[in-house]
């Protein structure tokens, strides 16, 4: 049951859309009624909710003391209405930082696909829910249009940092949320697969360099930035900017240039950010 | 491959490899004794022994020992629980040759003084493989039903299990067979489309050829 970009644009239309093409697929797979996979998916949303909640209180930090409390300055900063971002991407961004750092304080997150790359999906859809109406079940039905594609990326090139760097984890999870909010935005099958694209090719060549090894530095900012990347991407497909490479072989060039990433770019720990001595030194004490 | 492994599972941060798989590798090898752990000697390889700390794997791991699942909030405070629990632990630094970075080798003795050893690496997204159990070589996930059997390594031995399987309508959807040397210890791994009844697992226990079974349900993340 494992699907390429193509073929899931393909299933769309039989099924109607990715969505209703990912329920059916998932629910044969497990043996289950397509409702039940659509509970399993609403209970994952209400626990993105939860890391939302948690990850944005003040006084919240990881074991290490690198991360926690920053999703609470920028909520602050948008809340007093001088957001660059505004409104819809503003509330994205601050929410894929307070699930990312939820999650480097040991609390309970979504992997999406990661548990590094945990911010980018539930930014992008509880923003979407709060500011532009979304009802939450077409919330769980753009997560399956997500989950199709994390699918299509994880089987063609990789999900894993260690063997293909951020642009495996961050890059998939910009290209999960772009397709998914160029469903919610009433966009077709295609402009879902653009928009994943897209987002991933914004993200090519992104490193993985955690300070220390560990989940924090530089992984909490870049489900920030990732977040922007998943907004702009899915407003070009939306528009109707076609992906001018097929969609599925921009996944194969990631896959291709995560190859050639040298070991210590990816997830040792020991080049890039993970270098750096004003860091390292605060590590260490 | 899975919808609910690129959105899942809930866990308890910060890495699906060092934190989620390191607690199913607890639980799995928990599981596997079947009883309450009172000691457990944790031997981390690799990235696990240079990041444990950080990414609470330490805390993971006694956590799945004490039978904690990847998203219970207790997990932070597993280390407590345990003496609380009366789980001694103790972690130590290994280098096993050619095992993949994210492994871990427990030796577990449960309340009745059994004794197992287990090693079993995290390959990513949560995922875990046990690679060595008991000395023997060894290969499953512990995503599907799966029934371990040990026996003595005697012509029909095999047969005699698949036997009591085929008798109850359960699928074998994988299979595999390890032995250390011929006519002595050896093991099936078998992953079953269904769910066996006691009756089903007593049978098997009853073999002549059967030393001990073990069943782990699938995992339910969904």
């Amino acid at each position: 049951m494992d699907y390429t970009l193509r073929e899931w644009v393909g299933l769309a239309r039989i099924h109607g859309s990715i969505a209703e093409a990912a329920v059916a697929v998932q629910a044969r797979e497990n043996g289950v009624s397509p409702e039940q996979v659509r509970e399993t998916m609403c209970h994952h949303l209400h626990c993105m909710q939860e890391a939302v909640a948690n990850g944005i209180e003040e006084n919240v930090r990881s074991v290490t003391g690198l991360t926690g409390g920053q999703a609470a300055k920028l909520l602050a900063r948008l809340n007093g209405g001088s957001s660059l971002c505004g409104g819809l991407l503003g509330k994205a961004e601050t929410y894929a930082l307070a699930t990312a750092e939820c999650n480097a304080c040991m609390g309970k997150i979504v992997a999406a696909p990661t548990a590094g790359a945990c911010g980018i999906l539930p930014g992008a859809i509880l923003a979407m829910m709060e500011e532009k109406g979304v009802t939450e079940a077409a919330a769980v039905e753009a997560m399956f249009v997500a989950a199709a594609v994390g699918q299509s990326i994880a089987t063609q090139a990789s999900i894993s940092g260690a063997e293909g760097g951020c642009q495996a984890e961050c890059g998939t999870g910009a290209a999960m949320a772009a397709a998914a909010l160029a469903y919610l935005e009433g966009g077709s099958a295609q402009q879902s697969a653009d928009a994943a694209a897209f987002a991933l090719m914004n993200l090519l060549g992104l490193v993985c360099d955690p300070v220390g090894g560990l989940v924090e530095v530089p992984c909490v900012y870049r489900n920030v930035g990732s977040s922007g990347v998943a907004f702009t991407a899915a407003d070009m497909a939306l528009a109707g900017i076609c992906c001018p490479i097929e969609p599925d072989e921009v996944i194969l060039a990631m896959k291709e240039v995560g190859d050639a990433m040298p070991p210590s770019l990816r997830e040792t720990g020991e080049g890039g950010c993970a270098a750096c001595e004003s860091i390292c030194a605060r590590l260490r004490m | 491959m899975d919808l609910f492994d690129l959105i899942g599972p809930v866990m308890i941060g910060p890495s699906s490899s060092h934190t989620a798989g390191a607690a199913r590798i607890g639980l799995t090898a928990r599981m596997l004794l079947g009883e309450k752990i009172v000691r457990a000697e944790i031997g981390l390889h690799g990235s696990f022994a240079k990041t444990y700390h950080g990414h609470g794997t330490d805390r993971a791991i006694v956590g799945g020992l004490l039978g904690m699942p990847v998203d219970d909030e207790r997990l932070r405070e597993s280390l407590q629980i345990a003496r609380e629990w009366g789980l001694t632990y103790s972690f130590y630094i290994i280098n096993i040759r050619g095992a993949h970075p994210n492994t871990v080798r427990v030796t577990i003795t449960g309340e009745s003084g059994a004794v197992l050893t287990m090693e079993a690496a995290s390959v990513g997204g949560g995922n875990i493989e046990v690679h060595r159990l008991d000395g023997l070589q060894v290969n499953f996930t512990g995503k599907e039903n799966t029934m371990i059997i040990r026996h003595v390594d005697i012509p029909g031995a095999i047969a005699n299990v698949t036997g009591v399987l085929a008798r109850q309508g359960l699928n074998i959807a994988n299979m595999q067979g390890y032995r250390r040397e011929a006519g002595g210890d050896a093991m099936i791994v078998i992953e079953l489309d269904g769910l066996p009844d006691d009756t089903t697992v007593e049978s098997i226990r009853a073999l002549p050829c059967v030393q001990g079974v073990t069943f782990m349900k699938r995992r339910s993340d969904l």
